[in-house]
């Protein structure tokens, strides 16, 4: 460690604090009883499923897609593969332990044989 | 306790994934020398395993208070999301609401926000649970990894994919669901303005987030992201918002 424990056990409680600040913020702009206006209501209706598209964006977002292939890496092959085989599972069987487990063990097998 | 037994098999994936980051994350905190208490309290009181990774690093470099600062902001700015859409979700919770915010991760926001709580069954109660058991699996995690790290044989490289998969099912999940309330209003033909409006805060979601990715790179598109999905929401509100009422209403 090249901080004192002073500077180690300030540095938790920013982390702490900042991480509180974001996940009270809204609850404190609209404590219970105050009315909310339309277009936070509607923000709430809209941001969920748009905040989902972001999270999966998210989880892909250090798969190497472009590096060349003469360089070698995996291309995102085996994330598309693993997306590929929860999508289609759970669009046709609609149950997500099933399509999860199916497409983690595909991912998990093409990350450890072939790549 | 009936909420109880409800929120157990909606949580499992999180279980196997928590478990597994949990463990990652214990055993990264050991093998960088510090004792193994902090990755079990931090995985208790910061509870939220993007930071709680960057955190090593950042313990590991000089002392720089404003950075760690900017950083947990950046990092937990989609919180304020999560905030926004929990709003009217959480109210009324009473004494566990303060629990409820303090626990929402990006899976428990998930399974939350998504919950289809059976009929008769406390609100606050099942949210509750939801948020307890998975803070539970996290420190469980952390512990097994701070404490018996050293003792791992098994290969489980790819194994956190399972928190992906989670993401994906519940974003198809959201997208499904409101292609059957389209279904149910219009038969077997749905006009295309009908669906494309009733999708477009999924595609905002999904497009806005992979060009920001692609502009901005995956270290900081994140909060341009965010500021693209509130204005293209924003912008789109007078078409957008009569679509997202009914299907929401029609989907509870």
């Amino acid at each position: 460690m090249t901080m004192t424990l002073p500077q180690a056990v300030i540095t938790v409680a920013i982390v702490i604090a900042g991480t509180v600040f974001t996940r009270f913020i809204s609850y404190l702009a609209f404590p219970e009883g105050k009315a909310i206006p339309p277009f936070i209501t509607y923000l709430g209706k809209v941001l969920g499923p748009a905040v989902f598209g972001l999270l999966v964006v998210y989880c892909f977002r250090n798969s190497d897609l472009f590096t060349p292939f003469a360089l070698g890496g995996t291309h995102g092959i085996p994330e598309l593969i693993g997306l590929l085989v929860t999508s289609v599972l759970f669009c046709w069987k609609r149950n997500m332990m099933v399509s999860m487990l199916a497409g983690t063990v595909a991912y998990m097998l093409i990350v450890q044989l072939v790549f | 306790m009936r909420e109880l037994r409800a929120a157990f098999p909606k949580t499992i994936p999180v279980l196997m994934g928590y478990l597994f980051l949990g463990i990652t994350y214990g055993i990264l905190m050991v093998t960088n020398g510090f004792p193994f208490w902090l990755p079990i309290l931090t995985a208790l009181v910061i509870y939220t395993g993007s930071m709680e990774f960057l955190l090593v690093g950042i313990l590991l470099s000089p002392f720089n208070p404003f950075s760690v600062l900017a950083t947990t902001l950046m990092v937990g700015a989609r919180h304020i999301f999560y905030g926004l859409s929990m709003l009217t979700k959480y109210r009324g919770t009473g004494k566990a609401k303060f629990y409820l915010i303090y626990t929402t991760s990006d899976e428990t926001f998930a399974l939350n926000c998504d919950a289809g709580i059976p009929e008769g069954l406390s609100r606050s109660r099942y949210y509750f649970w939801v948020s307890f058991l998975d803070q539970m699996y996290w420190v469980a995690g952390s512990a097994l990894g701070a404490l018996f790290g050293g003792f791992l044989t098994f290969n489980t490289e790819g194994l956190d994919f399972v928190m992906t998969a989670m993401f994906v099912c519940i974003f198809l999940n959201q997208w499904l669901r409101d292609s059957d309330s389209l279904h149910l209003r219009y038969g077997r033909h749905i006009p295309w303005s009908a669906l494309f409006l009733s999708h477009v805060p999924e595609l905002a979601g999904v497009g806005a987030s992979l060009l920001c990715l692609l502009v901005f790179g995956p270290e900081r598109f994140i909060i341009p992201s965010m500021i693209a999905i509130l204005a293209i929401l924003a912008l789109s509100r007078k078409q957008v918002e009569p679509a997202a009422n009914r299907l929401r209403f029609e989907a509870k």
